[in-house]
């Protein structure tokens, strides 16, 4: 009788969710995108590349989940790699890297990503960025050269563009661009880009899935990517076709990617409803800053982590009023 | 050990500038690209602190107390514009290297701050020992980050390469890796250096590090004050021990000069 008589101080967790079920979500939303990734790499740039994609997402997982590991044996705390977090961070990071690369340099991000940016800072919940994208920012910065190699040398694409459609596009026009890929391509993530940024439609239909376990809420992707749309829709350059110039933003990059499974981790966003509208809106803005105005083709993995630091004040101005308070008083 | 030499230990070991004081943070981030560039940097920096220590001690009884800063600022100055110009005349590759950090030496906290608490107060040898460890303490960390960032960012240690191209991360090299480097250096000298873990007054280690004083709660301040009469009854009975020994010697040797005066009696 008295077990039935539960009196607790709140909260009341009701869920049954948990960081390792909500984790393993995430990974199994991302399945698809690196299935077609790697598919892509094999049909595209030959087997080689093929394998070395699939070692690459391999190796760095391995070595982020490693990395937990030893750090926690070392400094004698409880070990939280059963978590699925640190493979969510190692797969992402994974995700991020070009088919091309040796597998040690993601492998020494992942390291970096755990050790650096999560660990040192208190481990899961305590990081104040994304761990996977400052692990790709300090390579991006450390390995510029296979970091953006997209394209193996003896490919036949390579003798045509040799970048991705992003950096083509800011090179040669829209209208070049557009004969070296389709927007078909785009969609389908037939193109030259990081193993799982791609393919828009595995991207949605991963998106969709955490959306139906309501891991992820709408509000940041969705005016992170209108907000971009709407930045290029204005800011295309002269004389361009502004509807594919808008579209190839959209889908041609790594936004879909950055704005599902990315800017959403639950750590580094803002957890109030405005805050997360404001978050999406900033980074849609410095994405499309970085992209356009900036010398890289690219700008979602820095608009994000930039974003990160500016949660903290996000959420001081967006603190909704507890019921029964009123407004405050000037 | 004499003032002179416990001086020099204490500003290599005991009061590192960079490690221990966290002085000086602008050169230390800025000029330790490579070893090299960390040495040159670190020595003439000790070259200025030795000199206008000395100096600075000399005039201390003639320099007034409202005007010591701009006083004190106007000897770094001098000895400042005299290295700036021999590593001009002699060392050109160098000045390039480091530019504008050598005149700012002159707003170099660690010797400002060594002119404030020690030049100004202690004698010529002294302040000259100060200045030579403080110095050698600030080169050798420079030179530690400095290798450190060479060989992980450049592949080579003193200009000597040998880690390949490929290997290099380059982020080392860059604004980020300094604070990397010296977070990093800073965490290992301390582990060695704080060698026993904060505890609480029960010998249980806590999780804050022990820095009470620093902390709001109501544990821990309840906690700081059991630490704090734990010691004080230590300092209390070790003061007590000191007083009897002294005493007891004291007796002993008024004995031994009774027992002698009586002897020649």
């Amino acid at each position: 009788m008295n077990k039935k008589l539960n009196v607790s101080a709140s909260p009341h967790v009701r869920s049954k969710d948990s960081t390792s079920s909500i984790m393993r979500d995430v990974v199994i939303a991302m399945v698809p995108t690196t299935i077609v990734g790697i598919a892509n790499a094999f049909m595209n740039f030959g087997s080689g590349v093929g394998i070395n994609s699939i070692l690459v997402i391999l190796i760095t997982m391995a070595a982020a989940i490693g990395a937990e590991y030893v750090y926690e044996m070392i400094t004698k705390k409880p070990i939280t790699i059963c978590d699925w977090s640190a493979a969510v961070t190692g797969l992402i990071l994974a995700l991020n890297m070009p088919h091309t690369i040796a597998p040690w340099i993601p492998a020494l991000g992942a390291v970096f990503a755990i050790v650096i940016v999560k660990m040192l800072y208190g481990g899961l919940g305590q990081n104040f960025m994304n761990p996977a994208l400052a692990g790709r920012c300090f390579l991006l910065i450390s390995f510029a050269g296979p970091m953006t190699g997209f394209i193996p040398a003896d490919s036949a694409l390579a003798a045509v563009t040799g970048a991705t459609p992003l950096a083509d596009m800011k090179a040669n026009g829209v209208a070049a661009m557009l004969e070296h890929y389709s927007m078909m391509d785009m969609v389908t993530g037939m193109i030259p880009g990081t193993i799982g940024e791609t393919s828009v439609i595995a991207l949605l239909l991963g998106a969709a899935y955490l959306l139906y376990k309501k891991v992820i809420d709408w509000k940041i992707p969705v005016t992170y990517i209108a907000t971009v749309a709407l930045f290029s829709l204005i800011f295309a350059p002269a004389g361009s076709d502004r509807l594919m110039y808008m579209l190839a933003m959209v889908f041609g990059g790594g936004l879909i990617f950055g704005a599902f499974f990315m800017a959403t981790d639950y750590v580094t966003s803002p957890i109030t409803p405005k805050g997360q509208i404001v978050f999406g809106i900033c980074l849609g803005l410095l994405t499309g800053i970085f992209r356009i105005f900036g010398g890289s083709a690219e700008g979602v993995s820095y608009a994000i982590i930039f974003c990160n630091l500016l949660v903290p004040l996000i959420e001081k101005f967006t603190m909704p009023v507890p019921f029964g308070l009123g407004k405050e008083k000037k | 050990m004499s003032k002179f030499t416990k001086r020099i230990s204490n500003g290599i070991i005991a009061e590192n500038p960079t490690f221990v004081l966290m002085l000086g943070m602008c050169p230390t981030l800025a000029t330790t690209t490579s070893a090299i560039n960390g040495l040159s940097m670190g020595l003439s920096t000790t070259v200025v602190l030795i000199l206008s220590n000395m100096v600075i001690s000399l005039l201390r009884n003639i320099i007034p107390d409202k005007v010591r800063i701009p006083a004190f600022i106007v000897i770094v100055a001098s000895f400042v514009t005299m290295v700036q110009l021999l590593i001009k005349g002699f060392l050109p590759a160098l000045d390039s290297a480091l530019g504008l950090y050598i005149p700012l030496i002159v707003v170099n906290c660690i010797i400002l701050g060594r002119a404030e608490s020690c030049a100004s107060k202690c004698g010529i040898f002294e302040s000259a020992g100060d200045g030579i460890g403080m110095g050698l303490g600030f080169t050798a960390a420079l030179t530690a980050i400095g290798l450190v960032r060479e060989i992980l960012g450049a592949g080579s240690a003193f200009n000597f390469k040998f880690i390949p191209e490929t290997f290099n991360i380059s982020i080392f090299v860059l604004a980020p890796g300094a604070f990397f480097v010296l977070g990093c250096l800073q965490a290992v000298l301390n582990y060695f250096r704080i060698s026993k873990p904060a505890v609480n007054a029960d010998g249980e280690p806590i999780a804050c590090g022990g820095n009470c004083a620093a902390c709001v709660g109501g544990v821990c301040a309840s906690n700081q004050k059991k630490i704090d009469d734990v010691k004080a009854e230590e300092a209390a009975k070790a003061a007590a021990e000191k007083a009897a020994k002294a005493k007891a010697a004291a007796e002993a040797k008024a004995a031994k000069a009774a027992a002698e005066a009586k002897k020649s009696e």
